[in-house]
């Protein structure tokens, strides 16, 4: 049985692992450098459908089904689904968890739920309360910024901090199967709120929380940055990323060449996408893609996941709220 | 000539609106709101129909013309009706535009798309 | 380490916006939408009869191109670059209307499109109106118009 580990860290000792995967990302992302770690590019963003949100659910109940199929298993054999995104009530993933009869556990972490699921994930499958667990999780560029942000045509001049919502998809079965990476730790982390109001830079909203998440899974694992060979912070951004890493260069933090982030490199230097990409979907495909595959070729053994989330919403801005942030650490090791 | 002067009337209108913009760090509708209330005060001073005549399309085209035209409207009908004329007069250059927007937009919003 | 000292912190780190360039590129779109706009006003001055029907025209006419650019993808694009080149000149506006009418027609024509076309607009229609009315208050009180 696992148990906890310092003040903050969960430790999943019964080897749960993330036994299969598929990701699918939009035209604009299959132009990035890791194109080719994903495994569909779909032709274009709307896939015949009349609105980007049925978009956004084509796409997750896609990636349930092909995940489903590459497993080798059926729905009837899953014991929960995970699933979240970033619109409204999450119906996203409430619409595609109707087409499947599985206890549905519907989540929101923002950009950080994703790891919110794998840790969830690994809870049950520890516990003993599922031997599989289907987790989720879609975004879609359309449909974040009608919710957010602003119409599509809209003449608006972006700025060097904003983002870009990532299309996609992508979903992974969590089981005790022999392949695959285990999932060793899970640290949730606490919502961090630094009292930054602008939405136009939540890079740097985000970094104090993944700061802190990371410190504390460290402290409490007895671990430096050097025992991971990668640590993939979510989305995070050029500027988020800046932001980490002046924070931890005032604590002598050492290993911070080990640190990549999501958002900041899934698209490449010649696509016009200000600070990042960012999205649900953004880690959860650079992470089932990009990492996975690099952990499965032995290029890596060990890899901390930090996904970050900024909880805000169009309402929270407009009423002068400042922008309250989560990071969730998942490690993983082959 | 005339065009010259639209031209750089117009393009230091929006340099200016742009400079706001990047150093006050103010959103878009914060400008923009700032503009067409500036037109109304610049009309009501007596400026900006002046400037009208002088730049043309310069003064009329950017958003402080909008401003400006509800003044303009507003002052001419109250002349020609009393104290209704502040509010008949609100759309009388200005409903032609509106009127349009509503119009063309319905349509093209009817037969496009928005893409990326 | 305190709220206070990390926005200390972001504010010093962030990156600087291209000013000069951004402010060349306003003036040069805008100056060239206006000089557009001086075109169609110098023809509908010699159709109309007065100042302001070729005013209203003008207008009218700078709200269609506006809409046209919009519904074919481009004014974004063009603002992009632009910035308040892009969004002072009334075709800004117009920009504002149909990219709301082009995105919430799918929610329906009535409690869509209908209800949302001006949801970026209205404040430019609500504060013009506003200031117009106080300013054509206080100049009709002084000059004794009612």
């Amino acid at each position: 049985m696992g148990k906890r580990t310092g003040t903050r860290t969960l430790t999943f000792s019964r080897g749960p692992r993330i036994t299969s995967r598929y990701t699918l990302v939009g035209p604009w992302e299959g132009k990035g450098p890791y194109a080719l770690d994903f495994h569909e590019i779909l032709p274009d963003d709307s896939l015949g459908q009349k609105t980007a949100e049925k978009t956004e659910r084509l796409m997750l109940e896609k990636a349930i089904s092909k995940v489903l199929e590459q497993h080798g298993t059926s729905i009837h054999d899953v014991h929960f689904l995970i699933a979240g995104d970033l619109l409204n009530q999450i119906t996203t993933s409430s619409l595609a968890a109707s087409t499947h009869a599985v206890p549905f556990i519907g989540i929101y972490g923002a950009c950080s739920t994703f790891a919110e699921a794998l840790g969830l994930g690994a809870v049950l499958l520890e516990g003993e309360f599922a031997q599989q667990v289907l987790i989720g999780t879609a975004s879609h560029y359309q449909t974040a910024e009608r919710q957010f942000r602003y119409p599509i045509e809209l003449n608006v001049q972006h700025l060097r901090t904003n983002q870009v919502t990532v299309t996609g998809a992508a979903a992974a079965i969590l089981s005790f199967a022999e392949r695959g990476p285990r999932i060793t730790h899970a640290t949730f982390g606490t919502v961090v709120d630094m009292g930054l109001k602008d939405p136009h830079d939540m890079g740097s909203a985000m970094a104090p929380a993944a700061f802190r998440t990371i410190k504390e899974h460290l402290a409490d694992t007895g671990r430096t940055l050097e025992d991971y060979d990668l640590i993939l912070t979510g989305d995070l951004g050029k500027q988020g990323s800046k932001m980490l890493r002046l924070l931890m260069e005032r604590e002598q933090i050492k290993g911070l060449e080990r640190l990549q982030d999501g958002g900041s490199q899934i698209f490449g230097p010649h696509q016009p996408v200000g600070a990042g990409g960012s999205g649900a979907a953004c880690v959860a495909v650079m992470t089932l893609g990009y990492v996975l595959n690099r952990l499965e070729a032995a290029q890596v053994k060990r890899v901390l996941i930090v996904a970050t989330g900024a909880l805000l919403s169009a309402l929270t801005v407009l009423q002068g709220e400042s922008i309250p942030c989560i990071a969730h650490a998942i490690a993983l090791e082959q | 000539m005339q065009y010259l002067i639209a031209f750089l009337v117009g393009g230091a209108i929006c340099a200016l609106a742009q400079f706001i913009f990047d150093t006050a760090k103010c959103s878009s509708a914060h400008v923009l709101v700032g503009l067409v209330c500036l037109g109304a005060v610049l009309n009501g001073l007596g400026l900006y129909e002046p400037f009208q005549e002088f730049a043309g399309a310069g003064a009329l085209v950017p958003v402080l013309g909008f401003g400006s035209s509800i003044t303009t409207g507003m002052i001419s009908e109250v002349k020609r009706l009393g104290w209704e004329g502040l509010f008949t007069g609100a759309f009388e250059i200005t409903g032609l535009g509106l009127a349009a927007a509503v119009v063309f937009s319905s349509l093209l919003a009817l037969i496009s798309k928005p893409h990326r | 380490m305190q709220p206070k000292e990390y926005q200390q912190l972001v504010q010093e780190n962030l990156p600087p916006r291209p000013i000069v360039k951004n402010m060349l590129w306003a003036f040069f779109v805008g100056g060239i939408i206006c000089a557009i706009g001086q075109v169609v006003l110098t023809i509908a001055q010699s159709f109309e009869r007065t100042k302001n029907e070729a005013a209203a025209v003008t207008l009218a006419a700078m709200i269609f191109l506006g809409t046209i650019l919009t519904a074919l993808g481009v004014y974004d694009e063009i603002a992009e670059k632009a910035g308040a080149g892009a969004a002072v000149p009334i075709t800004g506006f117009a920009n504002t209307v149909t990219s709301a009418a082009m995105d919430f027609r799918r929610e329906g024509l009535l409690l869509g499109m209908g209800a949302k076309m001006f949801v970026i607009a209205g404040p430019v229609i609500v504060y013009g109106i506003l200031a117009g009315f106080i300013v054509a208050l206080i100049k009709s009180l002084v000059l004794g118009l009612f």
